[in-house]
């Protein structure tokens, strides 16, 4: 080591190749170099020393301010290996600096944030409502990895915002569709992103029973889609979805795209009159293409208890890569809201109003996809 | 006044707190075994309630109070799972029969718990009183309850002026409980069931006691949820009791609890365990409004209180994270400038 130092020593001597580049020997620049040096002839004769430069622990570079004293140290240190040499102060000085650069003159607030926000996560010391939503994760965490999806590689683009009440309970209803229910994730980005509002889904019982899915169900804010807790988020004020089409409208084959399935029995509507929230139909375009379902196993499926097993044209073909998306350009529109709250007490017990209003949501939302389908120029534009 | 079940640690703090009471003329305690602490001015009286002998007794003490509190959970220590359900049914059987013959008898308060709703996916979030299980309990503990229960509305229909009051209490935490749930969380790393995070409700031994007595005195007929406010799930609840988690898939969990039950750690019984992977939430609104008791422990505070007496195992992670933050130049200019002060 110390011989090689020698040398490299050594070499520093031929700064004075007397302004001619070049490096070895000292006499003569080698033909290669001469060919290499044209007229200008000053500035890359410097550049020899920089190998030797280049032995320093690559902490000078990091931190340009203490660069002063820096190399002092470096040559105390030098016969060591180079992660051993650095001092934990150097290292906390580069991290500052590096912070100063990245996070501006505030960084230390940032990172005191960010840490004391790991810290309650960490700790525990989070609060979830009665249904298991995490606000916190959901906001920071669930939404911020889907709005890129939604903005970027969906498009969607939103109408009607207008028509979602700014508090208060509202029932969001929708068609449903995907193979697998993508639209309603992206739905819940978009009204937040909107109005500022979270939208608490309702799920089946198979989200629920489904490991993983059912704790990310509930920490984004889902519950299951019964009338109890229809009803009880309603009275609590809640921003409430469903997707009365259920498993038929997102299991259904691509030939049958946007045309709405039989809007379950009603139940949501009977939840709204009862709660007395006004009914906001929302029609969803762009879902139906993101992974056409052109066949079903339904004896696999029936053997892993799910409603159907999809064969889209990529998956299983593909493989893990037919699980992205077609990347559809998406439009949604909330229409106007069917109020509830002028119907007498007994209207949810009341089947034939109960399927009128039922019938008169399904009509709203199918009568809008159809003039969003003649809107949109293409499917992927 | 009529205590079953003192020989357990709850049945007995709550005879005593009983004894001491002004209102309280004398407290008898009934149970197989003698209760092994201070029973102070309880009467203890060894009788087991699964045969007539309760009878004879509540006519001759001239009992205008019964505190049914005998229903376990567990089969302890004096036998198996029979032995639990003929305690259980046989008993509370026995014990209703014995008050109906009674005329003395003005008042039952019977000590239930929410795992009578059972745990499954098709569950509301919060159950009100009047909700029925999604799934009707095959066996164990959640059934002898099912059954209990109906026992007692049956007495209650049959002996309409007494005032019979059911208390669904959610799981009881504490420093000195000692009940499945409380020996799960005190094992040092705690199994999860892989990919679920079920929400959990805790209610503090001392409002568990608090709402006993809240009920003798305050005569309200009825069935209410018992619990402390807000919900926590599973993994807020490890974190706070700072222990590290070993999820594993649902039906291992089975398995690992057959062996720590070989080695008397703790069992994962059929209801436990579906507890443990799709929760439950009771809705205590009926408890405020009509029962008038609202605990003083939250099931945050509870979980915190029994934190308190446990040596964490974990939260290595939270010392990492308090470091770097005291590491901070503005943490470290405050300590200093503190310091100076």
């Amino acid at each position: 080591m110390s011989e090689r130092e020698h040398i490299e020593g050594a070499e520093v001597i031929p700064i004075g190749t007397r302004g001619r580049p070049g490096r070895g020997t000292g006499q003569r620049p080698s033909a290669a170099a001469r060919g290499l040096a044209g007229k200008a002839a000053k500035g890359p004769a410097q550049r020899p020393p920089r190998p030797k430069k280049a032995a320093e622990p690559p902490v000078v570079q990091a931190v340009p301010e203490e660069a002063a004293e820096a190399p002092v140290s470096a040559a105390v240190v030098r016969e060591r290996s180079p992660m051993a040499g650095i001092p934990v102060s150097d290292w906390q000085a580069a991290l500052e600096g590096a912070a100063r650069e990245v996070l501006g003159t505030d960084w230390e607030q940032q990172l005191a944030r960010l840490l004391a926000f790991l810290r309650r996560r960490v700790t525990g010391d989070y609060v979830v409502d009665d249904y298991g939503f995490d606000a916190e994760l959901t906001q920071r965490f669930l939404l911020a990895t889907l709005r890129p999806i939604a903005e970027k590689w969906f498009r969607i683009e939103v109408r009607g915002t207008e028509n979602i009440p700014a508090d208060g309970g509202a029932l969001v209803v929708s068609n449903h569709s995907g193979t697998i229910p993508v639209d309603g994730l992206m739905t819940m980005v978009s009204i937040h992103d909107h109005t500022g509002r979270f939208l608490r889904p309702l799920g089946a019982d198979l989200v629920f029973r489904m490991p993983f899915v059912s704790s990310l169900a509930r920490k984004a804010g889902a519950t299951l889609a019964c009338s109890e807790d229809a009803e009880r988020m309603l009275r609590g004020g809640e921003l409430v979805g469903v997707w009365p089409e259920g498993f038929k409208g997102i299991g259904k084959p691509y030939s049958e795209r946007y045309k709405l399935q039989r809007f379950g029995r009603g139940g949501f509507v009977s939840a709204a009159l009862r709660t007395g929230v006004p009914i906001i139909p929302l029609s969803v375009v762009g879902a139906e293409e993101i992974y056409p379902l052109v066949g079903n196993v339904p004896s696999l499926a029936r053997i892993l208890g799910v409603p159907y097993l999809p064969i889209t044209p990529f998956f299983p073909l593909l493989g893990p890569l037919g699980l992205v998306p077609l990347p559809s350009k998406w439009i949604i529109e909330f229409g106007e809201p069917i109020r509830t709250d002028d119907y007498d007490a007994g209207a949810a017990d009341d089947p034939m109003l109960v399927f009128n209003v039922t019938d008169q949501v399904r009509e709203t939302i199918q009568q809008t996809l159809y003039s969003l389908l003649m809107q949109r120029p293409s499917v992927f534009r | 006044m009529l205590v079953t079940g003192v020989s357990r640690d709850l049945g007995r703090r709550f005879a005593r707190a009983a004894a001491d009471h002004p209102d309280v003329e004398r407290v008898i305690g009934v149970d197989v075994v003698p209760p092994r602490g201070d029973v102070g001015g309880v009467s203890f009286v060894r009788a087991d309630i699964r045969n007539p002998v309760i009878a004879k007794v509540i006519a001759k003490e001239d009992v205008d109070t019964v505190v049914h509190m005998s229903v376990i959970s567990t089969p302890g220590s004096n036998g198996g799972r029979s032995t639990m359900k003929e305690l259980n049914v046989i008993g509370t059987m026995q014990l209703l029969a014995a008050c109906q013959k009674a005329p003395t008898v003005r008042q039952l308060v019977v000590k239930s718990t929410t795992h009578v709703y059972g745990a499954s996916s098709r569950d509301p979030a919060m159950f009100t009183e009047e909700m029925e299980p999604r799934r009707q309990p095959r066996g164990g503990y959640a059934k002898d309850v099912a059954e209990i229960e109906g026992y007692v509305r049956g007495f209650a229909r049959r002996r309409p002026e007494v005032v019979v009051t059911l208390l669904r209490c959610a799981n009881v935490l504490g420093p000195q409980v000692e009940s499945p749930i409380a020996s799960y969380l005190r094992m040092p790393v705690i199994p999860t069931v892989l990919g679920f995070d079920p929400r959990l409700q805790f209610v503090h031994e001392r409002d568990l006691l608090g709402a006993l007595g809240h009920a003798v005195a305050a005569a309200v007929p009825g069935t209410f949820n018992i619990a402390g406010e807000g919900l926590l799930t599973l993994s807020q609840v490890v974190r706070r009791l700072q222990r590290p988690t070993l999820p594993l898939p649902g039906f291992a969990l089975g398995g690992l609890g057959g062996a720590l039950r070989s080695m008397h750690v703790s069992e994962f019984s059929p209801e436990v365990r579906a507890l443990l992977t799709y929760g439950r939430g009771v809705d205590t609104t009926r408890m405020r409004r009509d029962l008038g008791f609202s605990p003083r422990f939250s099931t945050a505070a509870t979980v915190d209180d029994f934190a308190s007496n446990l040596v964490p195992t974990g939260g290595r992670t939270d010392r990492l994270l308090a470091d770097l933050e005291h590491r901070l130049p503005s943490a470290r200019a405050a300590v200093e400038s503190g310091a100076h002060r």
